[in-house]
């Protein structure tokens, strides 16, 4: 009945190839793995959001607080276990330490070529470069001994070293090997703050790419960073952007879109759930990755994300800000539908969800001729023999069942 | 059966107010002086009953039948509606103060500005300073919390915004999606008394009676504006008039909301914070949450779990003192007048229910007339006895198997019984666990339960697709040592240890059996399968000679070699399960472990099973070599620190010295205690303990290290422990000393026994493990809440595609390819497995 998933029909293909069998005998195998697959599809009506959140979130019980771990062998610490789940699903607009690893495309494979890659990335602060300053007090500027050798080594010659300090409304000028920085409307209040802001002051590489660390995986030299850039990086001859990953979902979407994002999503919770030696079906974390996205944009799990733009009033109200939204509802006339789950708990009602979605009527031949013997008997007996559904819903499995079991 | 489709929301208005109000509230005065309550008053019996016995003067209902009439109470003057400031704030800003017209004009085209308008109430919005329509010149409103306004300093009471509220055409109101009602309901004139239904007072033991939070309040109200009234009728001065209108107001405003901010908390006489509507919803014990999400139930029992292997995993042991109490309704027909006599011969039945629907507790006096009576359409009330379906629970409920059926045995003694297998799903132990037991009043809750909850259906874990029941502790540990090389049996003895472990199953013809070959009677024939064991150690992934008989090779339902352990038949790991999964139904496989697990604890039962503290004991010289090994790597750990401190040591990528330093000292350390690891593997006896973690009952080689050698580093937050005092972790060191035994290195095993310093160190690392505990435990509960809550409505539909109940499609097909976990190994499907090669 139903076509076989590619995934099954490669891996058959192949199998038939290698043991190269005939037609016939593939068109079997085809066909035992059809039947297989179509043992295991869902039921209809099955609550997967319900069973996908718990399994999510069973498995978080038994994940650790221990906020930092070193990623592999390169030393860059990053946050991991619950924190980190929690980041994810909060969709958090920057990651409490983002990171980016690069792969670079094959020319570039050679330590030197990787360093030089690295070594552009890497931010440079003047603070990197100054040794030590002195605060003016009286002329209200700041003097600065510079370290040349570490300027030659970024590449910037001496007499070009008065130029490192590009901040708004100041004058720089070089004496001897002292940088003088003079702020155009300085006064002593601000005058040591100002210091900071130089100290602090971007220089070359990528704002916000604190530290690079260069490894060896397997083959590939690899570089981590600590602090995230990816359309700079991307723009860096020799990396491979196609392999080149950033732990923050909401620059993904920015760069890439959603459909990146949402596979950010989804590898950045298989890695932190997979970390903590914790397995999960991949299939409950695709869904909550695509619930995330539906929309076209990331929405967090939440009041300010899908809990707060549910259709229903009651189920707004009873998760949070129960008063915000009955009060809401009133004003714009809103109208519940009650087609959830919680919305029908609410009103002692039967929600349509699982053995809930249909009903059963149910033909009772070996009672029909005798006198009726009240009312109480024929609804206990519902739902022997023969089983008919009524409703919209045609197929279901679980009135099968229902019918099977009864007969016994 | 009715079925509410669907809820409106709106705003109160006056009329609806007055037509369904049966009282007008009059007078602040409860009870007369002779205890009844006044007529006009805020307990008049015409809203409602809450006295047994007494019938409604509205409706003529008793207590349980009549839901309580409202009265209405008729303000002298207009009070604001504080639920609605922001909105009255809002609709202010944005009407012409002449013409009452919304000043926000959209062009037809531009959905920019419509959608601005629609937001209009919700957010701040700029509002020209001239009227759109009749050009009239605004002001400055201004509004201060919780309840005044201002234009342009002059305050501008409810009697004025009712007035121009009044003059707002509807078609204005629906542009900006105001469609609850008319905005001059926000402010109120008529106040709605609720019936005393949902406020009722309680009588206490003295006789004297205690009204509700609400009553308390109302009477306030209702005194408050009866002083106003007065007040205005003999023309009193402004001042007064203005004081009183604003206490309404208070009264009022803390009534709906007695959490508002800078509003002061109106509180009872005791100092207690009087609960205002509001605060009856809101929240975990509010309405929503607490009632009508959550409910309490019948029929339920709670009490302490214990153990019995014995009973099948979808058993549970009920003690009788509960089978007593628990009822199932049987319905009385022409068909079973005999068997509904034998239960009232066997002093059965608890209750009858007539068919008026009235309920008679059965006693020894009236059985006998009941049963006389008892005709069809009447119902018993019967105790609950073996093989009845229950529904069995464990908190927290994180799963949906931590709620599963088992079918009830009645047992002596006080505690729920069951089988250890079942342990996992629940995530259960016995050091005092308790568990809660439901029995199912209806039988399509019991046809649930049978075909949906019932443990043997509930074998695999959603959560990854693999088998979350399988044998467990002493279970496995015996089957591992019933399937070792050297275990054999004459006939009498096989038969002996089948009868223990009450399998039936008939001997085949032959005077001695080994162990695997008893393990093997009860296997399908058709079950092929290699696999490594938890007992292999080795090296070689394929198929080996493992000197631990860890490589299991089972040819038609027979164990060739390897030893049956937690890889084979453990929760979470088993592999035997799951291939035994696709040969039986569920009802066989649950048998099947049953079985084994019974197996396993009659031949340990048989076999002995202990541990002592001499299983710890080390070689002579073992000890020695340890010694040394710890010696060393505290040496290698001060000279790392003696580089440190000249500055000559080797710094990591990305550290700073410090860090390289730690990170270093952690390693020498960690794999001198790996390094025992192997020494204490090597040359400690086997025994029992050994026996637990090889076939992966319980317990690792770690905790034997732990034991026999060397505990190692204990941490803090990561790291190795610092901090306390001034540069050192206790006084009796001296500042700045870097050393292993100075910052949590144990140094010694547990049996040896710890120095107090290692002592101080462990109780550190084992309080942070606790605090690290509770705090997950919240956190994580509320990443639970609000997981469910987002995907609470998705579920699959016909076409396999997954929507939530608006219809909005979230995935086309199910999990990509439309596979239920449940029903798959692992997350996959093997068709390879079916091939047979």
């Amino acid at each position: 009945m139903t076509g076989l998933p590619p995934k099954i029909v490669r891996e058959i293909e192949e199998y038939a190839e290698r043991k190269k069998l005939s037609e016939q005998k593939r068109q079997k195998i085809m066909e035992t793995a059809r039947e297989l697959y179509s043992k295991s599809l869902y039921d209809a009506e099955e609550p997967v959001g319900v069973v996908a959140a718990q399994s999510l979130s069973e498995p978080a019980t038994q994940m650790t607080m221990r906020t930092y771990h070193f990623a592999g062998t390169a030393g860059i610490q990053v946050t991991l276990g619950l924190p980190r789940l929690l980041e994810i699903f909060d969709a958090r607009k920057e990651p409490k330490t983002p990171t980016m690893t690069i792969r670079l495309e094959k020319d570039y494979q050679d330590i030197e070529k990787v360093r030089k890659i690295a070594e552009q990335i890497r931010e440079v602060k003047a603070k990197d470069a100054i040794l030590s300053t002195v605060v003016d007090l009286t002329d209200l500027f700041i003097r600065c001994r510079l370290n040349f050798e570490k300027l030659e080594e970024l590449g910037i010659p001496r007499e070009k070293a008065h130029k490192i300090i590009k901040l708004r409304n100041v004058e720089t000028s070089l004496e001897g090997d002292e940088l003088v920085v003079k702020p155009k409307n300085a006064d002593l209040k601000t005058i040591h703050k100002f210091k900071y802001s130089v100290l602090e002051s971007h220089i070359k590489g990528i704002k916000g790419i604190s530290q690079v660390v260069v490894t060896k995986e397997g083959d590939e030299w690899i570089i981590t960073t600590l602090g995230s850039n990816l359309a700079k990086v991307f723009a860096i001859e020799g990396v491979d952007y196609t392999r080149t990953v950033s732990n923050n979902i909401f620059e993904i979407y920015d760069v890439l879109g959603v459909e990146a994002a949402r596979n950010a999503i989804m590898n950045q919770s298989k890695y932190t759930i997979e970390e903590q030696g914790l397995g999960i079906d991949i299939r409950y974390i695709m869904l909550l990755a695509d619930l995330m996205t539906v929309d076209g944009e990331i929405k967090a799990i939440g009041r300010y994300g899908i809990s707060g733009q549910k259709a229903s009033v009651l189920v707004r109200a009873s998760f949070e800000e129960t008063k915000k939204h009955l009060v809401g509802a009133s004003v714009r006339g809103e109208k519940d539908e009650l087609r959830g789950t919680i919305e029908n708990i609410m009103m002692n009602q039967v929600a349509p969800i699982g053995t809930g979605a249909f009903e059963l009527v149910g033909r009772i031949p070996e009672l029909a001729g005798q006198k009726a013997s009240g009312e109480k008997k024929t609804k206990k007996k519902a739902g022997t023999a023969s089983a008919a559904k009524k409703g919209k819903t045609k197929t279901k499995s679980e009135s099968g069942k229902k019918a099977g079991e009864n007969k016994k | 059966m009715y079925r509410i489709k669907s809820i409106l929301f709106g705003i109160l208005s006056p009329d609806v107010v007055r037509s369904i109000a049966r009282v007008r509230v009059v007078t602040s005065d409860l009870y007369d002086a002779d205890g009844y309550p006044v007529e006009g008053g805020v307990m008049d019996p015409r809203m409602g009953v809450i006295d047994p016995g007494l019938y409604c003067r509205t409706c003529g209902g008793g207590i349980g039948e009549c839901t309580g009439h409202f009265g209405y109470l008729e303000l002298a003057k207009p009070v604001v509606h504080v639920l609605y400031t922001k909105t009255i704030y809002q609709l202010l800003k944005m009407t012409c103060r002449k013409c009452s017209r919304i000043m926000i004009v959209t062009e037809e085209k531009d959905e920019k500005s419509k959608k601005r308008m629609k937001k209009s109430l919700e957010k701040s919005i700029t509002i020209p300073s001239k009227c759109p329509h009749c050009g009239a010149d605004q002001k400055k409103i201004t509004f201060v919390k919780p309840y005044v306004y201002y234009e342009d300093k002059k305050e501008l009471d409810p009697i004025e915004i009712r007035e121009r509220f009044e003059k707002i055409p509807d078609s204005d109101l629906k542009k900006v999606k105001f469609r609850g009602g008319r905005p001059e309901w926000l402010l109120i004139t008529l106040f709605p008394i609720p019936p005393v239904t949902m406020r009722p007072s309680i009588t206490l033991e003295s006789g004297e009676r205690s009204e509700d939070d609400l009553t308390h309040k109302l009477v306030d109200i209702v005194r408050i504006n009866q002083s106003l009234k007065e007040n205005i009728d003999i023309g009193a001065p402004d001042f007064i008039i203005s004081d009183l209108w604003e206490l309404v107001q208070y009264h009022i405003s803390t009534y709906f909301d007695n959490e508002l901010t800078g509003v002061p908390l109106a509180r009872h006489r005791s100092g207690r914070p009087l609960k205002g509507l509001v605060q009856r919803l809101k929240a975990k014990e509010g309405r929503i949450r607490g009632n009508l999400l959550g409910k309490r139930v019948n029929f339920s029992a709670r009490t302490v779990i214990s153990p019995d292997p014995r009973l099948s995993i979808n058993e549970v042991g009920v003690p009788e003192s509960v089978a007593k109490e628990l009822t199932i309704p049987e319905y009385v027909t022409e068909m079973n007048r005999k068997y509904i006599k034998s239960l009232f011969d066997n002093d059965l039945v608890n209750y009858v229910v007539r068919p008026d629907g009235r309920r008679i507790k059965v006693t020894p006096d009236n059985k006998k007339d009941i049963v006389a009576n008892i005709g069809p359409g009447w119902q018993v009330e019967r105790q609950l006895r073996d093989g009845d379906v229950t529904i069995f629970n464990r908190q927290p409920s994180l799963h949906r198997i931590s709620i599963m059926g088992h079918y009830a045995k009645v047992m002596p003694h006080k505690t729920f019984r069951l089988n250890p297998s079942v342990c996992p799903p629940y995530n259960a132990d016995f050091d005092g666990d308790e568990m809660n037991l439901h029995v199912m009043q209806t039988e399509e809750a019991r046809v649930e339960a049978k075909m949906l909850m019932d443990v043997k259906n509930n074998l695999i874990s959603p959560k990854f697709g693999g088998p979350i029941i399988g044998l467990d502790l002493d279970q496995i540990s015996g089957i591992y040592l019933l399937t070792g090389d050297d275990v054999s049996f004459s006939r009498e003895e096989a038969a002996q240890l089948l009868a223990d472990a009450s399998i039936d199953i008939e001997l085949p013809q032959k005077e001695r059996f080994t162990g695997k070959e008893i393990f093997s009677l009860l296997l399908p024939k058709a079950v092929n399968l290699e696999f490594r064991a938890n007992c292999c150690k080795c090296d070689e992934k394929g198929p080996h000679e493992c000197p631990n008989d860890g490589w299991v090779r089972i040819r038609n339902g027979e164990v060739v070699s390897g030893r049956i352990d937690t890889k084979a038949v453990g929760a979470f790991k088993g592999k035997l399960l799951v291939r035994l999964r696709r040969e039986l139904d569920n009802e066989t496989l649950k048998d099947l472990i049953d079985q084994y697990g019974r197996l396993g604890v009659a031949y340990l039962m048989r076999r002995g099973f202990s541990i002592g503290l001499s299983d710890l004991d080390l070689p002579e010289g073992i000890h020695k070599d340890i010694q040394k090994m710890i010696k060393k790597a505290e040496e290698d750990s001060n000279s790392l620190i003696e580089q440190y401190n000249e500055g000559t040591l080797n710094i990591l990528p990305g550290m700073t010295k410090k860090e390289s330093l730690e990170a270093q000292i952690l390693n020498t350390l960690a794999s001198a205690v790996s390094g025992v690891s192997d020494i204490v593997s090597e040359n400690i006896k086997y025994s029992d303990i050994i026996v637990m973690f090889e076939s992966g009952a319980k317990g690792s080689l770690i905790n034997t290290t732990q034991m026999t050698a060397v505990v190692g580093q204990e941490t803090v937050l990561g790291k190795r422990i610092m901090g306390g005092y001034l540069g050192r972790t206790l006084p009796h060191f001296t500042r700045n000393d870097l050393s292993p035994m100075s910052h949590g290195f144990v140094s010694r095993g547990f049996k040896e026994g710890l120095t107090p310093f290692e002592v101080f160190w462990n109780i550190m690392n084992g309080r942070e493990g606790l605090m690290d505990k509770s705090l997950r435990t919240r956190k994580s509960g509320y990443m639970q809440r609000r997981l469910v809550n987002a995907l609470q409505d998705l579920k699959v539909f016909e076409d396999r595609s997954v929507r939530n109940a608006y219809n909005q499609i979230v995935q086309f097909t199910a999990g990509e390819d439309g596979v239920d976990p449940t029903k798959s190994d692992w997350g996959e499907i093997r068709w390879k497995e079916y091939m047979g090669d």
